[in-house]
């Protein structure tokens, strides 16, 4: 490699740390929505996913499920994102 | 009114029984009586590193079995006259703490000592449970790598909704995070998470942050808690996690990189 090419290297090269960062906050933050809910909540995303998946093209991320609770109650949220433009599968 | 401290983390190896020996030994230090207890059962180590491994009768087990008094159990520390150590034992059968035989256990301590340290084992399975279920406050020990900070944030999750408080609608469990193995160098250089971006995850309070140091290993395989190595870093850093502990406010030291003359420079190596 020659010099160029090293200090080129080292000026794109991201940070580790912040790589690490990152990652952690995605995953910290989906685990949390996660946690206390019922055991049966991942296999739930995963069978609505495929349901969703029936009809419109949709990431992996687009389903989304909290538990929120209350006092008294607790609430499920379904999010489901849709792509801008539907196509029809 | 004593209170009960737990040492946990989930990820094993990060500092758990060495911030026990040194939480422990500081208090006592301070003129309170503890009691730091070893909950890991099948791989007892508190007794290594504080020094009295020779000296093992009987155990925790023995003291549920009903085959000796807690006091028989109990070692006294040779350094200091008011701390004891109550050993796990190294049964291989995990289900020999009982919920019942923990509890009657504590309470019994409580009699005894201001402060009672549990040093929970690694995992979220019973053994870490159990250490944790009576504790007023918890000392999440995370080294600044991303394995150890998301097992810590599930254990933080766990200390929120398992623990007695949590069941009983009490106060919640008071958490502090303690990162160690801390290398300013390395954060500076972008190969490290600083403590800033561990405590931006985890938002727990940061009671220390312990730097990387040979004096740590130095001082488990001499048997020595670290804090008890006042002229070193690592100890000094841990004397100041346990006065933030008691309340003293003192600013974190050891966070950055030393800055070398030019003969360090030219002589130090790294």
């Amino acid at each position: 490699m020659g010099i160029v090419d090293f200090f080129r290297a080292r000026r794109n090269r991201r940070d580790s740390a912040s790589v690490a960062k990152e990652r952690l906050q995605i995953i910290v933050s989906h685990e949390r929505a996660e946690q206390g809910g019922p055991d049966y909540l991942p296999m739930l995303r995963q069978e609505l996913l495929e349901v969703v998946r029936r009809y419109v093209t949709v990431d992996p991320d687009a389903v989304r499920v909290d538990v929120e609770r209350d006092d008294s109650h607790e609430v499920l949220e379904l999010n489901i994102t849709l792509p801008e433009q539907q196509e029809e599968v | 009114m004593s209170r009960i401290v737990v040492i946990t983390s989930g990820k094993g190896g990060v500092g758990k029984t060495t911030t026990a020996a040194s939480l422990a030994s500081g208090l006592a230090r301070a003129g309170f009586k503890v009691a730091v207890v070893d909950f890991d059962v099948g791989l007892r180590n508190l007794d290594l590193v504080m020094g009295c491994e020779r000296r093992v009768v009987f155990d925790f087990v023995n003291v549920i079995n009903g085959d000796a008094r807690l006091n028989q159990a109990l070692i006294k520390d040779k350094r200091l006259g008011n701390l004891s150590i109550l050993p796990a034992s190294q049964t291989r059968d995990k289900e020999a703490l009982t919920e019942e035989g923990v509890e009657q256990v504590i309470n019994d301590l409580r009699d005894q000592f201001d402060y009672i340290i549990c040093d929970s084992p690694a995992g979220i399975e019973r053994g870490s449970h159990l250490a944790a279920y009576h504790a007023d406050d918890a000392i999440v020990v995370t080294n600044p790598e991303v394995s150890s900070v998301r097992d810590s944030d599930r254990v933080l999750g766990l200390l929120a909704s398992r623990t007695r408080r949590a069941e009983r609608g009490d106060a919640p469990v008071q958490e502090y995070l303690l990162l160690t193995r801390y290398d300013p160098q390395r954060v500076k250089r972008g190969d490290m998470l600083s403590v800033e971006d561990v405590q931006e995850i985890l938002a727990v309070s940061l009671l220390g942050v312990i730097p990387e140091s040979d004096v740590v290993l130095n001082a488990s395989n001499a048997g020595v808690p670290v804090v008890l190595e006042e002229n070193t870093d690592a100890g000094q850093a841990y004397d100041d996690a346990v006065a933030r502990y008691l309340g003293d406010e003192r600013p974190h030291r050891f966070l950055q990189t030393e800055r070398k003359g030019l003969l360090g420079r030219m002589f130090g190596g790294s």
